[in-house]
């Protein structure tokens, strides 16, 4: 499916979200609210269209003022690639997990949780994967992360 | 992490495998749930040699954070460079000179014999054949020195740099490279009488480690591991970088789905390797082997994402910029963090030594997954 054709089944499909022009990637950008995600993820999954059914990256951002989930979706049938973006609260960041639709989300999820303190709605199993056990305190990939020993500036 | 050793309620066995398990490859910790000797649960513990390399990179220029990459999957160096040499060229809208494309794709394919022959000698020692790891690094030996006489290295090359390649060629290189490839006709039979036709060794391999189609895309595995269960996945042809599309070699593809087939796609890929490396070997084009660059770059504010086939599939590298010299977030899609994630599904219900079988077929590098 082309762009032009992606943005006119996303716009039917979703009302609300805003779809950007695409990228220096070729890709469409689709911000939604992130109270929307599970239902969107589900409809880009199952819709016969769309068939997003490779999650190739799941990433997060932060901003300084908040949070953005980046969630990268490729078709193998038909071939089209879509970016999605949900933006989060940075004080209490919250979202429901895709796990259950891509199962390689369970690992990335985790390591979003642990790097960034992104609390995934209803994972099956949101633990510390990389960090040690008992690791406590300000997520690694934020911003504002201080470690006075181990960080090196130039 | 260690109390964990013991028995559960229902009497399942929970043993520790790794950190310092020879059939990890590295420290890579596995806690393995048994009952007799069946697998209940897999369950990996990463993070022994995380360096949050996607932090470091966050202070590091444009031209400096490609070199950290080599140590990530320290078996495709040229690979990672790569990838993100690409990725800071889509950037800066640079165009590579052709024969610093050739030089990237001749010492891409160089990098990924090397590493198919180390997975092949150390996966048949985890099964324990000890004599196929000397003939593997017979040969690749032979590789590291053409590297480190044109790189100056023999693991992590830091070769290639956003424009081109570091430096031309060494002298040496065409002749090194063509003698290479006569040895190697001759030596690569040996691998099939040695391993691929014995007969303990298949029975060992066949219908072990089984991951059907739809699995490997929904856990989001790529490269030889996908191409093992039939899901064509190689970016070399899906979506071609450099010279690629201009090249004539084949996707491999094996529909067996089990861990014999991932193990005949990696040895029928090292065979399209010599192919490609056959094509070009005599057609490397004159010119300059790297673009002209300002001394520091800056990409324009916007994210940039590129990717190529390592040895061990995807390679995903995403920038962030915010039109600054240094990169404002990056992120590495690891091949084997995915791969990895498919552990569990791949050796559930079966017997603990298929577990150390079906390992070995996803050909797990630790750096790359904890990065």
């Amino acid at each position: 499916m082309t762009n032009e054709e992606l943005k006119t089944t996303l716009g039917e499909l979703a009302a609300t979200a805003v779809i950007d022009e695409a990228d220096a990637n070729g890709w469409l950008t689709a911000n939604i609210d992130a109270s929307n995600w599970l239902s969107f993820a589900q409809s880009l999954r199952n819709v016969p269209e769309l068939q997003f059914n490779f999650l190739f990256c799941l990433t997060c951002v932060d901003w300084k003022t908040h949070l953005t989930m980046v969630y990268h979706l490729r078709s193998t049938m038909h071939k089209h690639e879509l970016v999605v973006k949900a933006k989060l609260d940075r004080t209490n960041p919250e979202i429901e997990t895709v796990a259950h639709i891509w199962r390689t989300a369970e690992f990335h999820e985790r390591e979003v949780y642990e790097l960034f303190g992104v609390q995934f709605l209803n994972h099956p199993d949101l633990r510390l994967l990389i960090l040690p056990d008992g690791w406590e305190g300000k997520k690694p990939l934020l911003k504002d992360f201080e470690d006075p020993i181990n960080m090196i500036r130039l | 992490m260690f109390e964990e050793v013991g028995t559960t309620t229902e009497g399942d066995l929970i043993i520790n495998m790794g950190p310092q398990h020879p059939a990890t490859h590295g420290v890579l910790h596995l806690v393995v749930t048994l009952n007799g000797e069946t697998i209940k649960n897999v369950e990996p513990h990463l993070g022994y040699i995380h360096r949050s390399i996607e932090k470091m990179c966050e202070s590091l220029t444009y031209r400096q954070f490609i070199y950290v990459t080599s140590r990530m999957d320290y078996l495709s160096a040229h690979i990672n460079n790569h990838a993100c040499a690409m990725c800071v060229e889509k950037g800066l809208q640079l165009e590579v000179p052709p024969r610093a494309q050739v030089i990237r794709v001749l010492m891409d394919e160089l990098t990924r014999l090397a590493s198919h022959e180390l997975w092949w000698g150390a996966m048949a020692m985890d099964l324990g054949a000890f004599t196929p790891f000397f003939h593997a690094f017979r040969e690749r030996e032979v590789i590291n020195d053409i590297m480190e006489e044109t790189c100056g290295a023999r693991l992590t090359m830091n070769y290639m740099v956003p424009g081109g390649v570091m430096h031309d060629l060494h002298p040496n290189f065409q002749q090194r490279v063509k003698d290479f490839l006569q040895l190697y006709k001759r030596k690569i039979h040996e691998y099939d009488e040695l391993v691929t036709g014995n007969i303990i060794f298949q029975n060992r391999m066949k219908g072990v480690g089984i991951i059907s189609p739809e699995d490997v895309i929904s856990y989001g595995c790529t490269g030889p591991v996908a191409r093992g269960s039939g899901v064509s996945s190689d970016v070399r042809k899906l979506y071609p970088y450099e010279i690629y599309d201009k090249l004539e070699f084949d996707e491999v593809l094996e529909d067996g789905c089990d861990s014999f087939a991932r193990y005949m796609v990696r040895i029928r890929e090292m065979q399209q390797s010599v192919r490609i490396i056959e094509q070009l070997i005599d057609n490397i084009p004159d010119g300059e082997f790297q673009a002209k660059t300002k001394a520091v770059l800056k990409l324009p504010k916007g994210e940039f994402y590129s990717k190529a086939e390592t040895a061990r599939g995807e390679l995903g590298v995403y920038i962030v910029s915010e039109g600054g010299t240094t990169p404002y977030r990056i992120k590495f899609r690891s091949p084997g963090f995915s791969n990895l994630s498919a552990l569990n599904h791949l050796v559930k219900g079966g017997k603990i030594g298929d577990l150390i079988a079906a390992m070995g077929t996803l050909d797990l590098v630790i750096p790359d997954i904890d990065r």
